[in-house]
């Protein structure tokens, strides 16, 4: 039997999805696209963090970093020009495999450089490096030690692009090409390429979630559950605590670079305003609007409140609305907001329901001693 | 001795100068109920956490099926077949008593994060093993009618005989259980007892820690008994009960 | 390096250094009361400095300082008994996560109160070229000032928890706070005690360093940073090892300056709180097993 009830959800936002493009277009309003596709972009952190969150039960303060080092990496690399080494027999080599590949930039100068794909991957496993490296000492620690050790993480890869030539400094890197996933499919800002964009970063979300989704109701979801409710009797019964830990940081720190990625090539460039603590802070107070282990509520409120600040309705009080919602959130409802009936629960009565029903219908009493149910 | 199927030898461990235990031996026979008991801060749990791996001896040795496993970590322990219970029952709150069983089956099973993400064929198959398997545990121990409902719901009676199923889960060889009657009236704890003997005869082996004499006199083929981190006195629970030194630590001098 | 070169660079450490250890020792009193980690802490002392500031605009400097410790150390305690104390069986994880929030809203309710100027206090004795010349270094004497705040200020705390009742109990409180409960202690005005203290000393050593290193509305988050590095860098609760703490940061960062580009100098807190974080969870000045029973 294919495990296909949870889905469900997924089905139902796709067509939302539809459904909001559709309206936008007729509506001559697709600039609101913007927005909802750099939301989406920020989201995919979001879900990665409330799986490291809400599941594993980690707390993570510089999960911005995981997203510069996802951003910067492609957008250095697919603008780096490496014009003057044309002819390094390297150099040479590469372009012949077309990881290197000569363009045209804003400016009309001829540039060197990487492509986006190569680019992307490096992405990928630079981040995977990265944050196996950081991970492995810093997972062990517990709460408040946690907490402070991935701020640290968060302010140093803050310090280096800040602080690096070759990473822009104040003004990040801009100038970065469209990422062509598909030859007839891009990763563009620009104006002709929004609705094909929206898409984009929709299907990622959602695919996202649908990875995300899957891993809370296997095995390895129950371990992690059962790591954050109680570690040690996780422990005692066969869970790695400590490998898993490290592995949903690293699957977490992955779903950050892919949103920095993908964003980075969206917006054309990326600066050191996407690695700032606020910024960390911000996702975890997203996820903890969404209700700690709730990847629905995360994905949602990353969407709404993303959205709403990048509109500007939040004004100069953009940092200060976060900051009062994490306190509001932690003081009042730290559950969470947005209690999505946890799929399981509707599921289990469903079929405790309908047992019954099964029961009166064959005329038998509730009998519990018998082995099945 | 093939028969021995856990051993400690000499072990050791202090807490910032207080000696938790202290050069502590002992053998544990395959197919026996092995008691531990003596007055409280003797050391037991200690020696459990020891024995599971939660934390790890200074000096000394634990061997299981011939294996030296001293201060190998608790998951590894219990992939070995060592399943242990805890004093305070620590179940998963938010999970299903079906859930907190399922948990029990991991060392047994084998999807990892990949399968599990993209939902592969092949987990689809060991999920509805490892689904029937915890039912029938549930079913065994008569635990099936509160299979989904939230663990941490449960009176507390049933939560530590939910544990009890969860720890045999995971096809333990060995089970240790930290005062399994703890807060039990005198029902459940005969109940404990049935369901104690009725494992031992399918070949588990246990190692229980306990104050309630009832119970140890009733299941144990042995007796250890511990004092201020040090071994006592070791026989079958008949002589323990007549030993001067045990009743003089039990109930002081004169 | 000749010997002028290296005062002048010790001192300047041990300046800056002593201003991270009152930031420590802040830390330090509320987390040994509540076991809390007050991100909040470096926003008070630059609330301490701006109020001082604006408050100097109509008042003498003097008057102006001691008003403005009196209405941080009263903001540091209807934080704790508006925010901290209402929050039922929380976590610890909560209760900080809640402090980060508060730390935020600080420091946007600054930028909106005053604005993203850099302002200072004027220097206490002399101007900002007046130097007084110390075995060959030339410092200002406001730096004096500093040294000579922050020794009053650990001093004045040793007595008043060795001496006092009230610091007493705050002792017996952070030890076991049932214990103290049972012995009549009121457990919860002693926290709110313990945040209206750290909110106070963290104010006058805002102000004491406002001429030196200037305030600006978002310096607090740096300065609890690096107030949290030394704290863990001398043991989260022990005060005395995080006085010791504070100076080896500051002499650690002067050394860096010194050697390498002054920009540099913000990892070196960073870099510091990773290692001692990985290497040394309990600090450097803790034998490893008690600080394990002591920790987490």
């Amino acid at each position: 039997m294919i495990p296909l009830r949870r889905y469900w959800p997924v089905a139902a936002s796709a067509l939302a999805v539809v459904a909001l493009q559709v309206v936008l277009s007729l509506g001559n309003a697709t600039y609101y696209m913007t927005q909802i596709t750099m939301s989406a972009y920020y989201a995919l952190v979001v879900i990665g963090l409330c799986l490291l969150m809400g599941y594993a039960g980690q707390v993570s303060l510089g999960h911005a970093g995981f997203f510069a080092i996802g951003g910067y990496t492609v957008a250095y690399m697919t603008t780096v020009n490496l014009l003057a080494y044309r002819d390094v027999p390297l150099v040479r080599w590469l372009q012949s495999l077309h990881i290197v590949v000569q363009w045209q930039n804003l400016y009309g100068a001829e540039v060197l450089s990487f492509s986006p794909w190569p680019a992307f991957i490096a992405a990928l496993l630079l981040t995977g490096l990265i944050s196996l490296l950081i991970g492995v000492p810093v997972i062990r620690l517990k709460g408040h030690y946690l907490a402070m050790a991935t701020l640290g993480f968060g302010l140093i890869i803050y310090r280096i692009v800040l602080g690096t030539k070759s990473l822009g400094q104040a003004d990040g890197i801009s100038n970065v090409p469209p990422f062509h996933l598909l030859p007839w499919l891009e990763v563009n800002g620009r104006a002709p390429f929004r609705v094909q964009n929206y898409y984009i970063a929709w299907v990622a979300v959602l695919l996202a979630m649908v990875l995300a989704i899957n891993l809370v109701h296997s095995r390895v979801g129950r371990a992690l559950r059962s790591i954050h409710q109680n570690e040690e009797a996780a422990h005692s019964l066969g869970v790695n605590t400590y490998r898993y830990k490290l592995a949903v940081f690293i699957l977490s720190a992955l779903f950050a670079a892919v949103g920095g990625a993908l964003m980075t090539h969206y917006n054309g460039s990326i600066g050191p305003s996407e690695v700032t603590v606020m910024k960390s802070v911000r996702y975890v107070a997203i996820v903890a609007i969404g209700g700690m282990a709730n990847l629905w509520g995360a994905m949602i409120a990353a969407i709404l409140l993303n959205f709403l600040s990048l509109r500007g309705v939040f004004g100069t009080f953009d940092d200060a609305v976060f900051g009062a919602i994490l306190i509001a959130i932690m003081l009042f409802a730290p559950q969470g907001l947005l209690r999505m009936p946890k799929w399981h629960a509707v599921a289990s009565a469903g079929r405790a329901s309908a047992l019954a029903l099964q029961r009166v219908v064959r005329g038998r009493t509730t009998d519990t001693r018998r082995p099945h149910g | 001795m093939d028969n021995v199927l856990l051993e400690t030898k000499s072990l050791h461990r202090s807490f910032g100068g207080v000696h938790a235990i202290k050069d502590v031996s002992i053998q544990v026979q395959r197919g026996q109920i092995k008691a531990v008991i003596g007055p409280n801060g003797a050391g037991k749990t200690t020696l459990f956490n020891l024995i599971a791996g939660t934390i790890p001896p200074h000096e000394g040795e634990v061997t299981f099926q011939g294996r030296r496993i001293t201060a190998w970590k608790p998951h590894a322990v219990a992939a070995l077949g060592i399943a242990r219970t805890f004093q305070t029952t620590k179940l998963f709150p938010h999970m299903t008593v079906l859930e907190n069983v399922m948990v029990g089956r991991h060392p047994r099973t084998r999807s990892g994060f990949l399968a599990g993400m993209l939902n592969l064929p092949c987990t689809w198959r060991e999920d509805c093993e490892i689904r029937a398997k915890a039912r029938e545990i549930l079913a065994d121990l008569c635990l099936l009618k509160s299979a989904d409902e939230t663990a941490s719901n449960l009176p507390f009676g049933r939560q530590r005989l939910v544990e009890f199923a969860r720890a045999l889960a995971t096809e333990p060889v060995l089970l240790l259980l930290d005062e399994p009657a703890a807060g039990l009236n005198i029902y459940e704890t005969g109940e404990l007892s049935e369901l104690i003997l009725k494992i031992r005869d399918r070949g588990m082996t246990c190692l229980v820690v306990e104050h309630d004499m009832s119970l140890v006199m009733n299941i144990s083929d042995d007796v250890v008994v511990l004092d201020q981190g040090q071994k006592i006195a070791e026989g079958p629970p008949r002589v323990i009960q007549r030993d001067p030194e045990v009743i003089r630590i039990y109930l002081g001098e004169g | 390096m000749n010997f002028p070169l290296i005062m002048q660079y010790g001192l300047s450490g041990i300046t800056v250094g002593s201003i991270y250890a009152i930031v420590a020792v802040g830390f330090n009193i509320i987390y040994s009361t509540t076991g809390i980690i007050n991100f909040a802490q470096g926003e008070f002392l630059i609330i301490g400095a701006m109020t001082a500031i604006s408050l100097h605009q109509i008042l003498p400097l003097w008057l102006a300082i001691a008003l403005a410790v009196i209405m941080t150390t009263i903001l540091g305690g209807l934080m704790e008994v508006v925010f901290i104390r209402p929050v039922r069986n929380a976590s610890v994880l909560r209760l900080i996560v809640i402090t980060i929030g508060l730390s935020i809203l600080i420091r946007e309710a600054m930028l909106h109160i005053w604005d993203e100027q850099v302002h200072s206090l004027p220097y206490f004795t002399g101007t900002s070229i007046s130097t007084v010349t110390i075995l060959g270094a030339h410092i200002s004497p406001q730096v004096l000032w500093v040294l000579g705040t922050s020794a009053v200020i650990v001093a004045g705390l040793t007595i008043f928890f060795r001496f006092t009742p009230t610091g007493r109990a705050m002792r017996a409180c952070a030890d076991d706070r049932m214990a103290a409960c049972l012995c009549g202690i009121n457990d919860r005005w002693m926290v709110t005690l313990s945040f209206m203290l750290s909110a106070g000393i963290g104010a006058l050593a805002g102000c004491v360093i406002s001429p030196v290193t200037q305030t600006q509305y978002d310096m607090g988050a740096p300065l609890a940073i690096k107030g949290f590095t030394v704290a863990i860098l001398g043991g989260l609760g022990n005060s005395m090892a995080a006085v010791a703490a504070g100076l080896l940061l500051g002499l650690l960062e002067a050394f860096v300056i010194s050697q390498f580009a002054s920009a540099y100098k913000e990892a070196v807190a960073i870099v510091v709180l990773l290692l001692i974080l990985v290497f040394r969870p309990t600090g450097l000045f803790v034998r490893r097993e008690i600080g394990a029973l002591r920790a987490a």
